[in-house]
């Protein structure tokens, strides 16, 4: 193992997967079910490990073919393993998630065309070996399954003060009582425009805006204090 | 302080904004008038609000607070959505919009001058569509309610008499419905709705329609003394006008006269105080031409074809969006060139 990827370069791939180039916040791709499962966590979350899922063993198979590919068919073969792949996710949920898998409904074999999973294949699985781009596709979904939650948390929250909504269909029926309402149920409370897609949009800006800030926060601190010895490489 | 007859001094933003506060005025009072005095709390609240929230998205971007606060533009964002929201709204609903209006749709999009969007029409979008019910319940025309009992009403929600007593919807409510159910509008305006009032005029369509008779007199005088200009009101006014009394001379029983879409809901409001919003709208004379002559269209799809009854607040966010791409296609020919400008 530490023949075939050291702690340093491993190190690297996951911090680009969950922080430096996030999917969601930072290359802003797979827009599409971003945008609409991220209504509650539930969803959001499902929906991100259903994808890092796909892209684990996506970026591993891409990988380990990548010696055999001719440029030129490059997409389509691409494309026929993710399909694949989403197939397998999409059954298995179908089989064992069932309610989460009619929530979720087209956006799991959309995960397919989501541009995340071709991209990671395309830049880096066809680029790096087998170890690199299982973990990378893992950080990358992983990262994005991030976004996802906390965006659905921001939404379920301002749009009817609760978290963890229909983890029921998760979890089964005893997991009802699982969800948390913020606010007491009998009041009612709801603001529609956090649960449709201007919501969605509203708030991934915001944590756009948020990362950003942060970023620069750390990147002050550490003009203001001497330099840490420069561990990170380049990756990608 | 002017130097030479063709140099005058621009008028400073400041007294542009109070002119309009100022040509708001009779259009309130005659909202007091017909709806009684909740609507001074509700107008009080905007501005509370929008104040503090202009001050602290100032302070979060490190601008100075005091000249940018005292050009009374929030000030005006906030009047125009008090005036559009029910006049007896919950007092966190005027609140909500306003700071999403100043703070949202003003302040992340650039401040003053930078905002894409007419802030007060996001405020009154994101409600309508966030609330729709709190957002139809209107109370009718001079409801024996008393200014305590407004008061009371918007801070605590209680009321003397079950709200439904007091309750009516605003005549482009009743239309939408009345042709929804029956096909027509048939005997529709006999109903004591559309009468406007004991003060006769009885062209008006609703007691309604005095106010935004009102709002047309204070237009009138902003055109005068030169802060808007003709093009928008007048294109606005005519296309909406055109567009309904042709569609009346084909079937009076289902489209309304054109006096009645012109003085009925924030028609008059929208005309002189909203479309003629200099930032979020076009620059150029033709390209307001253009401008308000599709907002009058879009108007008036939505009140009668779409789904909310009236459309100013829509019909503006869509142009809006339309503005910049109208002034590229607008440039005036450029003095002594022959062809246009590039």
């Amino acid at each position: 193992m530490d023949k075939l990827i050291d702690s340093g370069e491993a190190k690297a791939i996951v911090h680009n997967g969950l922080w430096k180039q996030n999917a969601g916040i930072v290359q802003i791709l797979g827009m599409c079910p971003v945008l609409v499962m991220s209504n509650n966590i539930i969803n959001g979350v499902s929906l991100g490990l259903a994808t890092s899922l796909v892209m684990l063993i996506s970026g591993m198979a891409v990988a380990a073919i990548r010696r055999f590919v001719p440029n030129e068919l490059r997409t389509p073969i691409f494309i026929l393993i993710i399909a694949a792949l989403v197939t397998m996710v999409d059954l298995a949920m179908n089989a064992w998630v069932h309610g989460l898998y009619v929530v979720l409904g087209i956006f799991i074999p959309l995960i397919t065309t989501n541009c995340i999973v071709l991209a990671r294949a395309e830049a880096f699985a066809s680029k790096n070996g087998v170890l690199q781009s299982g973990l990378d596709g893992l950080f990358m979904g992983l990262g994005l399954t991030g976004v996802l939650a906390v965006l659905g948390a921001m939404r379920e929250l301002v749009g009817q003060g609760t978290l963890l909504s229909s983890i029921d269909l998760l979890f089964g029926p005893q997991a009802k009582d699982w969800m948390i309402h913020v606010i007491p149920a009998d009041a009612n409370y709801q603001f529609l425009l956090a649960m449709l897609p201007p919501g969605a949009f509203i708030g991934l800006g915001f944590l756009v805006a948020g990362k950003l800030a942060l970023d620069r926060r750390a990147e002050a601190r550490a003009k203001a204090a001497p330099p840490p010895p420069a561990s990170e490489t380049a990756t990608v | 302080m002017i130097t030479s007859p063709f140099l005058t001094k621009p008028t400073p933003l400041q007294l542009v904004m109070t002119k309009v506060l100022l040509a708001l005025l009779p259009g309130i009072a005659v909202y007091v008038y017909v709806f009684g005095a909740g609507i001074l709390i509700q107008l009080l609240l905007a501005t509370l609000t929008a104040l503090g929230v202009e001050a602290a998205c100032l302070k979060l971007r490190n601008f100075p607070i005091k000249p940018f606060i005292t050009d009374g533009s929030a000030i005006v964002t906030a009047w125009l959505l008090a005036l559009s929201l029910p006049p007896l709204a919950p007092w966190w609903m005027i609140v909500l919009a306003t700071a999403i209006a100043i703070g949202l749709a003003k302040h992340l999009y650039g401040g003053l001058g930078q905002n894409t969007f007419n802030p007060a029409m996001v405020g009154f979008a994101v409600m309508m569509v966030s609330f729709p019910a709190q957002m139809s319940r209107w109370a009718a025309p001079q409801a024996e309610l008393g200014a305590a009992g407004q008061l009371a009403f918007i801070f605590t929600g209680h009321l003397a008499v079950p709200f439904d007593a007091i309750a009516s919807a605003t005549p482009l409510d009743t239309v939408k419905t009345t042709i929804l159910q029956h096909g027509g509008i048939g005997e529709l305006f006999a109903a004591p709705l559309f009468h406007a009032g004991q003060l006769g005029a009885g062209w008006l369509p609703s007691m309604m329609g005095w106010i935004a008779l009102a709002y047309l007199a204070g237009g009138l005088w902003l055109y005068a003394s030169k802060i808007i200009p003709w093009q928008t009101p007048v294109a606005f006014i005519a296309s909406l006008a055109a567009l309904s009394g042709v569609l009346h001379l084909v079937d009076p029983a289902r489209f309304t006269s054109p006096l009645f879409h012109l003085f009925s809901g924030a028609a008059m409001l929208g005309a002189f105080f909203i479309i003629t919003d200099p930032v979020s709208g076009p620059t150029t004379p033709r390209g307001r031409l253009i401008y308000g002559a599709l907002i009058g269209v879009l108007v008036y799809v939505i009140r009668v074809f779409g789904g909310y009854p009236d459309g100013v607040a829509f019909a503006v966010l869509i142009m809006n969006l339309a503005a910049p791409f109208i002034d590229q296609y607008t440039q005036p020919k450029v003095f002594g060139r022959k062809g246009k400008a590039a």
